[in-house]
């Protein structure tokens, strides 16, 4: 190569560099920008409910009466709702999907865990309507006739559904964080004699920790902002649920479902955009936490 | 060479990974309370051997040993061995520093609960034993709850010495201890091997020639899978009896 040729390469691959991380540089702050716009969206649509509702009101109100007159909008029936609903759901998913997930990368012959890998993104592809579909019609009657209950429809059947979506996410991503802690920590268990289990279960599952709580957090994300599948089997009863077998409605669903009777600019429009707003907020608190919890234990 | 009963004892031993053999007929004695070196070139079979004496090569696919290998006098190798006592008796420190990913405490508390060797209340004082046998203790004792893989890697190194003397073993087996470490903390190192020896029997791999000649007091030579050549440390460096160790000591291979 001639020392012209030889500048002209630096030159071109200084250029690509150049555009490369532009691109990236103007990606990320793409991403950055559009959900700052979509929290300001929210805000200008749903902030002049608290012109007619207070805030306090809005939060804590008991009933949510969107269409009498006067309209009456308290959210707590709702987000009672989704908290009940989410928190069944983590309680039936993160301990199957960690325990699903230790077996996978742990226990589970090469075959067995190729077959079960496989079955576990098969499961994350499928759409949520089709898991609302499926829960309603076989969940539900079940749920009916084991508690003897007026309707099948009911906070336990949601928090079973969403339980498992929210199991692939959890499963495939905490494998990953199990199968990625080196082996030398394995081996220097092995070798001071502890078994197998011992290992797993004070060693990699504690060195593996960050992870899986990442991927619980995922799960959760998931479940919380899921709209469709719950809304189709939770029986949508907008009242404050005293237990797992009563009807309940989460957030998300009551968006869904009133967002089309709206009038555009009324109070019932601007109270499901607040409630996007509380959305929004859950969400990026969940977030921030998670990210808090995870910076804290790798600096440790 | 007076001997001793040896607490390490090799009887035509083999090992074969699948097809391929990378022990030959190895017959070696491991004496009581002394430090035996192990050198050799690269890929002779150094650690496959340190990791018979604990079975480690177990957690290998396709691994076949034949021969005998007593540790005090029991075949290891027996169908009624207990792996967990084995590995009690027979600690390891690896070539890279290898602590938990937990606290300096925990580190130590790991063995002890494995074996239920102590009773909780003793937990503390084992710590900072180990600790002391390892000149950490002063050092670490107002970070114990500090995390391991905080610590230098001497310490780290060190810390994992301390672990394997938390389960009062018999022998310590060291692949390698200094080679991710500078040779500052590399002679500390070998201090702390001499005084170790007092407790216990030490076998170290090493790359190092000179490493072995200061540090050990029998050096075992080998190469290509076959032990060429056993002895006191200080003979065999002065006066080796085969022309191959001789090549290797003198540098003019490996
Ligand atoms: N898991 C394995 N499967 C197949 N062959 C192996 C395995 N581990 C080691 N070997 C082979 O066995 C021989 C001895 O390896 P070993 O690691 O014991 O050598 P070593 O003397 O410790 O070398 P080094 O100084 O590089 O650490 C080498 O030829 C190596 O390629
Ligand atoms: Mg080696």
């Amino acid at each position: 190569m001639s020392t012209d040729e030889r500048r002209l390469a630096t030159k071109v691959r200084k250029v690509r560099e150049f555009l490369i991380e532009r691109t990236i540089f103007v990606s990320g702050i793409t991403s950055i920008v559009i959900v700052a716009l979509i929290f300001i969206f929210l805000l200008k649509e749903g902030l002049s409910i608290f012109l007619t509702e207070s805030v306090f009101d809005f939060l804590g109100g008991q009933f949510w009466y969107p269409i009498s007159d006067p309209a009456v909008f308290g959210i707590l029936p709702l987000i009672a709702g989704s908290v009940l609903v989410t928190v069944g759901a983590a309680i039936l998913s993160v301990p199957i999907g960690i325990a699903s997930a230790l077996y996978i990368a742990e226990i589970a012959p090469p075959r067995t865990k190729e077959v079960l890998k496989a079955g576990i993104e098969l499961l994350a592809a499928i759409p949520s309507v089709i898991i609302g579909f499926i829960g309603m019609v076989t969940l539900g009657p079940l749920i009916k006739d084991l508690f003897d209950i007026p309707t099948g429809l009911t906070a336990l059947t949601g928090s079973l559904t969403l339980a498992f979506m929210a199991m692939p996410t959890i499963v495939s991503i905490a494998e990953d964080a199990i199968t990625a802690v080196p082996r030398q920590y394995r081996e220097a268990a092995i070798a001071m004699g502890a078994t197998k289990w011992q290992t797993t279960w004070k060693i990699v599952a504690v060195a593996a920790r960050p992870g899986m709580v990442a991927a619980v957090m995922l799960g959760m994300g998931r479940v919380i902002g899921e709209t469709m599948a719950v809304m189709m089997v939770t029986g949508n009863a907008a009242l404050i649920p005293h237990s797992f077998l009563q009807p309940v409605r989460t957030l998300t669903a009551t968006i869904a479902a009133e967002m089309g009777e709206t009038v555009q600019g009324g109070d019932h429009y601007a109270a499901l955009f607040a409630i996007g707003i509380v959305l929004f907020i859950i969400t990026f608190l969940i977030n921030a936490v998670t990210d808090l919890y995870l910076h804290r234990s790798v600096r440790k | 060479m007076s001997m001793e009963q040896p607490i390490i004892e090799t009887r035509s031993l083999n090992l074969f990974y699948g097809s391929f053999q990378a022990l030959i007929n190895v017959d070696l004695q491991i004496q009581d309370r002394q430090i035996t070196a192990l050198i050799g070139p690269s890929g002779c079979g150094k650690s496959t051997l340190v990791r018979v004496f604990n079975r480690m090569n177990d957690l290998i696919d396709g691994v076949r040993v034949t021969g005998r290998v007593l540790v005090q006098a029991e075949n290891i190798y027996a169908p009624s061995i207990d792996m967990i006592a084995l590995r009690r008796k027979v600690g390891m420190v690896f070539q890279r520093p290898n602590p938990f990913p937990l606290t300096v405490a925990e580190n130590i508390t790991f063995g002890l609960e494995v074996h239920r060797s102590l009773p909780r209340s003793e937990f503390r004082r084992m710590i900072e034993e180990s600790l002391k046998g390892v000149l950490l203790w002063e050092d670490l004792k107002d970070r114990l709850d500090a995390p391991a893989l905080g610590l230098s890697l001497e310490q780290q190194q060190r810390l994992c010495i301390a672990r394997v003397l938390a389960m009062k073993p018999k022998i310590i087996l060291m692949d390698e201890p200094c080679s991710a470490l500078d040779p500052i903390a590399t002679m500390k190192i070998e201090d702390l091997m001499r005084e170790l020896k007092r407790d216990y029997t030490i076998v170290i791999v090493t790359h190092n020639m000179q490493q072995a000649a200061r540090a050990s007091d029998f050096t075992a030579f080998m190469y290509l899978g076959e032990l060429i050549e056993f002895g006191e440390t200080k003979s065999l460096f002065r006066t080796p009896r085969v022309k191959r160790t001789e090549d290797y000591i003198t540098g003019r291979f490996g």
